[in-house]
């Protein structure tokens, strides 16, 4: 799960890192009613992805009147296909430097890796890009976490070594959140030096393991329904189902994600465009593909649906079967093709063929056949 | 002859009396595998299939002498698992289990590094099978047959249709490996080329790729310094957008990084033949 700004700064706080006060505002009177309180502040959009500020979500301002205002503009502003559903009011710092911190998975590595950098404020990735060597890196051991000398030798590599005691002490707090919450990303950016000398998190960004969610559910609870998601691919999550949401009009079923994904692609070499992504695992039992089949159509841009299914152990007699029942549940109207392959493949096509569904010899015909038929005029 | 899994393998299944575990032993002893055991805590002394049921890997390694090992455990349990099979004295560990957190998978990783001559594979894979011989995990054997090209992929239903129409034009295989499409993994791309590149009995090479991370690329520098392997590769994930995880925890692009393009650029690079569908991988390995 991706946390909003001040989502993640609340779990930061929680560690024992130091952050600026702030209030979060739902509506314009909130946000002024946050700057009476804090004096000058920072309006942000709260939004789950990077360049915010250049979007114009971020606005400073001095007065309640200006709050409101600044509020005014950024709720409900689109950044990035995010609408913003409420703003972070957060008291200004007096910023003598600002610095980089953050921690990811290294897949190369298969291991975490620590970043610290001298050039806070900017992009990291473009930091990496420009000059690599001033990011300090650490691949902490896994079962013991950073040893002071190690945090110690890293903020002397990354030209910070006057502020090695905090650093560390910091640093050894935002790891916990490797062990305690299954973070896989991080980032403290910038970690604002003050001009008193408290070191403080300006922004804060911190995405936990979904395959820990399970272990975490007070997280899920806390902050997982403040962001209106994509409303299909919250009706997919309800329903169990690994799907997706993508901008183009056929939707598609497939089992196995690798399989899915290939299918995608096919749809777009043929000169359509896919409207989801949706992998109903293994088994493509009928009360999955019924499911999967729902949310696909309670999307109205959808024309038609591809499904390609390779039945490993499963009968394709038994998916073509499962499958008609589905689309006679749903009343479902729109083309439907189907590519089966696996046991009993030519049982499972004669059924689909008896009940008007078209089934494609190899994924790419059917591929063709499904882009053809949403295309043509109805 | 083949890769990892051959007549001298002996297995056991860790959670054999689950009802993954139950069905899939089943099918490993059907094709002939050499499954010696399984381990259930608490179910030691029983049998279960027609083989012995232990506690503990160690007591099943040393009553059966079992060196490899395939893991039907529920995620919170499956890392603790991978480790007690390398503990145990196993040297080839395969853990199809889906959704363990990173964290603990990171762990593993380093533990398996006090046990060099221990491979895993996985987890959250299918497995791996050689045709004729013997698999351990969940590829069905009805779509393989023995012969010369070696199968290596990220993906499960993806590496059945290939090894299916792989099959169905009469190009056997020697062994067919699914390293799963987890970010933290045990053997690679590259490693299990190199596997291939030692095996005789293996000319032919598929590597089935997908977006995210850069272990294809690492396979490809690999294939560029010189193979004698006929190579085709084939990449899923082309039309993914940025940031959306494609199922596979694995399956994500940030960035420049992972994308579709930079590794069949790599493959090309390499002098390996792209697929752009996977209809064509068969006519480019002839």
């Amino acid at each position: 799960m991706k946390l909003l700004e001040y989502q993640a700064k609340e779990v930061l706080a929680s560690l024992g890192i130091p952050i600026p006060p702030g209030r979060v505002a739902r509506t314009p009177d909130e946000a002024a009613k946050a700057c009476a309180e804090l004096g000058p502040v920072a309006v942000k959009a709260q939004v789950p992805v990077g360049g915010r500020g250049k979007a114009g979500g971020i606005k400073l301002v001095k007065s309640p009147d200006e709050a409101r205002q600044a509020a005014a503009q950024i709720i409900g502003m689109d950044i990035k296909g995010f609408k913003v559903p409420l703003v972070y009011c957060e008291a200004t710092l007096e910023i003598d430097r600002e610095v980089y911190l953050g921690f990811t998975v290294d897949r190369d590595a298969r291991n975490n890796i620590l970043m610290l950098s001298a050039k806070g404020g900017m992009e990291i990735e473009q930091v990496a890009e420009e000059s690599p060597e001033s990011i300090a890196r650490l691949h902490p051991n896994p079962w013991r976490g950073p040893l002071d000398f190690e945090l110690n030798q890293l903020a002397f590599e990354a030209g910070l070594g006057e502020l090695a005691r905090p650093l560390t002490a910091l640093i050894k707090k935002l790891y916990r959140a490797i062990p305690e919450l299954d973070a896989v990303t991080a980032e403290i950016n910038p970690l604002v030096i003050t001009k008193q000398g408290e070191v403080i998190a300006g922004d804060a960004k911190l995405e936990t393991d979904e395959n820990a969610a399970w272990r975490h559910k007070d997280l899920e609870e806390r902050y997982g329904s403040v962001l209106e998601g994509d409303p299909y691919e919250v009706e997919a999550k309800k329903r169990g189902l690994t799907y997706v949401s993508l901008d183009g009009d056929i939707g598609i079923i497939g089992n196995g994600a690798g399989l899915c994904m290939s299918t995608l692609d096919l749809v777009q070499r043929a000169g359509g465009r896919a409207a989801n992504f949706c992998d109903i695992g293994g088994g493509a039992k009928a009360e999955v593909v019924e499911n999967a089949l729902a949310v696909i159509l309670m999307n109205p841009r959808v024309k038609g649906v591809l499904m390609n299914v390779f039945g490993g152990i499963t009968r394709g007699d038994e998916v073509a079967k499962g499958l008609v029942t589905a689309r006679d549940n749903l009343k479902m109207k729109l083309p439907l093709v189907v590519r089966m392959s696996g046991t009993n493949e030519e049982e499972g096509r004669a059924i689909l063929k008896r009940n008007g569904i078209e089934p494609g010899a190899s994924a790419w015909e059917a591929a063709q056949k499904i882009v053809e038929l949403t295309k043509a005029p109805v | 002859m083949s890769i990892l899994l051959d007549s001298s393998t002996r297995v056991i299944v860790q959670g054999i009396t689950g009802r993954e575990g139950t069905f899939h032993a089943g099918q490993m002893l059907e094709m002939g595998t050499k499954v010696v055991g399984g381990t259930s805590p608490g179910k030691g002394g029983s049998m279960h299939l027609g083989v012995p049921v232990f506690n503990t890997v160690a007591d099943a390694v040393k009553a059966s002498g079992a060196n490899a090992s395939g893991i039907f455990v529920p995620p919170p349990f499956a890392a603790d698992a991978i480790m007690e099979a390398a503990a145990g004295g196993i040297t080839l560990i395969v853990c199809i289990t889906e959704g363990i957190p990173i964290q603990e998978m990171i762990k593993v990783k380093e533990y398996l590094r006090g046990y060099p001559a221990t491979r895993l594979i996985g987890a959250n894979c299918p497995g791996l099978i050689t045709p004729g011989v013997g698999k351990i995990g969940i590829i069905p054997q009805r779509i393989t047959s023995a012969g010369p090209v070696g199968l290596v992929s990220r993906s499960g239903t993806l590496t059945y249709e290939v090894a299916s129409a792989l099959t169905a034009s009469g190009l056997g295989q020697s062994t067919i490996v699914g390293i799963g499409g987890d970010p933290v993994l045990g053997l690679t791309f590259k490693d299990v080329v190199e596997l291939f590149e030692k095996d005789e009995a293996t000319t032919h090479l598929v590597v089935i790729g997908e977006i995210g991370g850069s272990d294809e690329e690492r396979a490809a520098e690999l294939l560029a310094l010189g193979t004698r392997l006929r190579t085709v590769a084939f990449i899923s994930g082309r039309t993914a957008p940025e940031g959306k995880r494609m199922g596979h925890a694995g399956a994500i692009i940030s960035g420049n990084r992972g994308t579709a393009k930079s590794k069949e650029e790599a493959f090309r690079k390499a002098g390996v033949a792209v697929a752009d569908t996977t209809d064509q991988i068969v006519g480019l390995l002839r």
